[in-house]
């Protein structure tokens, strides 16, 4: 009865929650901003620093939630930097559909950047678990304000 | 002896030695027969709405298969058979809550909508800048929203009467935030995050002391214990009958009758006037006049079986159950390592709030829902009190009549596996 939930919450993802990466604030940061989950009151900043020709040099958060919401961020963080901008909304896009869609072509979203997309997988398997996708998802949307100049964004 | 909501003997007293069959009554919900994920369903979410036993399914549809009609209106058969069950809910709540009369009970949407037209039609017209209100600090948002809305417009200041670390209601220091500018007391009667019962008749008592009114949130009480309306004497009270067994969409603003016939109404449309021209309208008096439009006539004679089926068990023999119920799931809560219950007051009803060490409540609430137990996760509507205790969200376990403590030893066992996964 638990198959759903070990892929849901595999060593990897607790690991993330339990020890999240890059858990911090970005005093450099060129753009940032907060995400909100009203329904569950799960809270995150974003800080990312953009160099001149939009290149993700360092990307930062902060904030409390589920082992969901907090592994999604920090292993998002870890996967962003280096990343253009332009790669920052594709991967955004890719996540988003491997969360929501059973129809997710992986083949097609690993040919853009593979050892990202390897990642973000690990994570996919809170499809099965409707109700959970904003919690993994809330990091990206807010990363998405964020470049987009936004200062808040919900997921409700 | 059963929870105590108020200063008067129980009204089902005779009750009292009735035998409290927990199968029998969970034959009577068609929807705790399933199995979710493949387990048997245990329902804790009580508090967020209950589920609906057989007798308010059945009294709604048979009103929709023989009687229906607008009420109100046609002079028709239909028509008045439908006025006439739609109207007799009144008096039933009336002797439910032991009100002075049916012309004191408005039926609204629900307890939000109720509370939204008292801080309208009574707020508006009977309180100006400088004025205050008071509440508590563990209002659900829907006791908190309403008057800060009435705030920002008209200028009233909004007073937080506090608890204790362990959610008591600190009735000394409430009382100190009373004076002459005090004009409203809106309180809860029970926290939905915490199950601390307030004692609401001193409350209500000391507000009167000073000229203020007393709006009751009882929500999270009505269906936990008796509860009297006039030996409150309690201004205004509020609740929705989705809480209280029956459909969502209906609830009860009971207000004192003079009080509701001094108040402005706040909807204008058909049902609550006595006459219309272009030039002039005369109002209904209460509770039609609060009433406007076509009312949720098939969800009142839902609620109205609900009370019945309600009284048919005893108000009081559902306490004493319950009453059991916590104090077995506070017991064996108690001894799952890590967990720490959140909200201990002296005085509770069937809600338990907890958290655990290294693992947010969602997480929780995700685990144990496939092993077919349904809580409460997040904030509950009520993040003040949140922030009260410096957390974010608890998992809430709120009981109800059909509820039994082997349900209580599957959250138990469930909570076990939420361990395994982190350790």
């Amino acid at each position: 009865m638990f198959d759903d939930l070990r892929e849901l919450y595999q060593e990897v993802i607790l690991d993330h929650g339990r020890n999240p990466r890059n858990f911090r604030h970005a005093d450099d940061a060129t753009c940032s901003a907060h995400g909100n989950n009203p329904m569950c009151g799960d809270m995150l900043v974003i800080y990312l620093c953009l160099d001149d020709d939009g290149v993700i040099e360092d990307a930062a958060f902060q904030g409390q939630g589920c082992a969901i919401s907090v592994a999604s961020a920090s292993m998002m963080t870890d996967i962003l930097k280096g990343k253009t901008k332009a790669e920052a909304e594709q991967l955004f896009s890719a996540f988003r559909e491997m969360c929501t869609s059973d129809d997710f072509d992986i083949a097609a979203a690993a040919e853009c950047d593979a050892d990202a997309v390897e990642r973000m997988q690990m994570l996919s398997g809170v499809r099965e678990f409707p109700m959970r996708v904003k919690c993994a998802t809330l990091a990206w949307h807010t990363m998405d304000a964020a470049v987009k100049g936004l200062q808040n964004v919900s997921t409700e | 002896m059963t929870k105590v909501f108020n200063d008067v003997e129980n009204r089902d007293s005779d009750n009292l030695t009735a035998v409290f069959d927990v199968e029998h009554i969970r034959a009577d919900f068609p929807i705790l027969g399933q199995s979710v994920y493949g387990k048997p369903l245990v329902y804790f979410d009580n508090g967020a709405s209950a589920q609906k036993p057989r007798q308010v399914i059945d009294a709604m549809n048979d009103i929709m298969e023989t009687n229906y009609s607008n009420v109100h209106r046609g002079v028709h058969a239909l028509s008045q058979r439908s006025t006439e069950a739609y109207e007799v809910v009144r008096g039933k709540v009336a002797n439910f809550f032991n009100a002075a009369s049916e012309n004191e009970i408005v039926f609204c949407r629900g307890a939000t909508e109720a509370i939204n037209v008292v801080a309208y039609a009574y707020g508006r017209k009977f309180l100006s800048a400088g004025d205050e209100i008071v509440i508590s600090h563990m209002e659900h948002h829907s006791n908190i929203v309403p008057w800060q809305m009435l705030r920002d417009e008209i200028g009233i200041v909004l007073r937080v009467a506090p608890i204790d670390d362990d959610g008591n209601f600190l009735l000394d220091d409430y009382a100190k935030l009373l004076s002459d500018k005090t004009k409203l007391v809106a309180m809860t009667h029970v926290s939905n995050a915490l199950g601390t019962i307030v004692p609401i008749a001193e409350v209500i008592r000391l507000a009167h002391d000073y000229g203020a009114r007393a709006l009751v949130d009882g929500c999270q009480a009505v269906q936990h214990g008796a509860v009297d309306m006039q030996a409150l004497d309690v201004d205004f009270y509020v609740f929705s009958s989705h809480k209280l067994y029956g459909p969502t969409g209906i609830g009860v603003l009971y207000g004192k009758e003079d009080l509701l016939n001094s108040m402005p109404p706040f909807m204008g449309g058909g049902d609550m006037i006595t006459s219309v021209s272009f030039e002039k309208t005369e109002f209904q008096q209460a509770p039609l006049r609060f009433e406007a439009g076509t009312p949720s006539i098939v969800e009142a004679i839902g609620m109205g079986a609900a009370l019945d089926y309600l009284d048919a068990i005893g108000v009081d023999s559902i306490a004493a159950h319950e009453e059991g119920i916590l104090h077995y799931a506070t017991k064996r809560l108690s001894q799952v390592e890590g967990l720490k219950i959140i909200g201990q007051a002296r005085d509770k009803t069937a809600i338990i709030s907890f958290i655990m060490d290294g693992v947010h409540a969602h997480d929780i609430g995700t685990i144990i829902d496939r092993a077919g137990v349904a809580v409460r996760v997040g904030h509950h509507c009520a993040q003040p009190v949140m922030e009260r205790f410096g957390i974010a969200a608890t998992a809430r376990a709120s009981f109800g009549l059909y509820n039994t403590p082997a349900e209580v030893d599957t959250l138990v066992e469930a909570l076990g596996a939420v361990r395994e996964f982190f350790g």
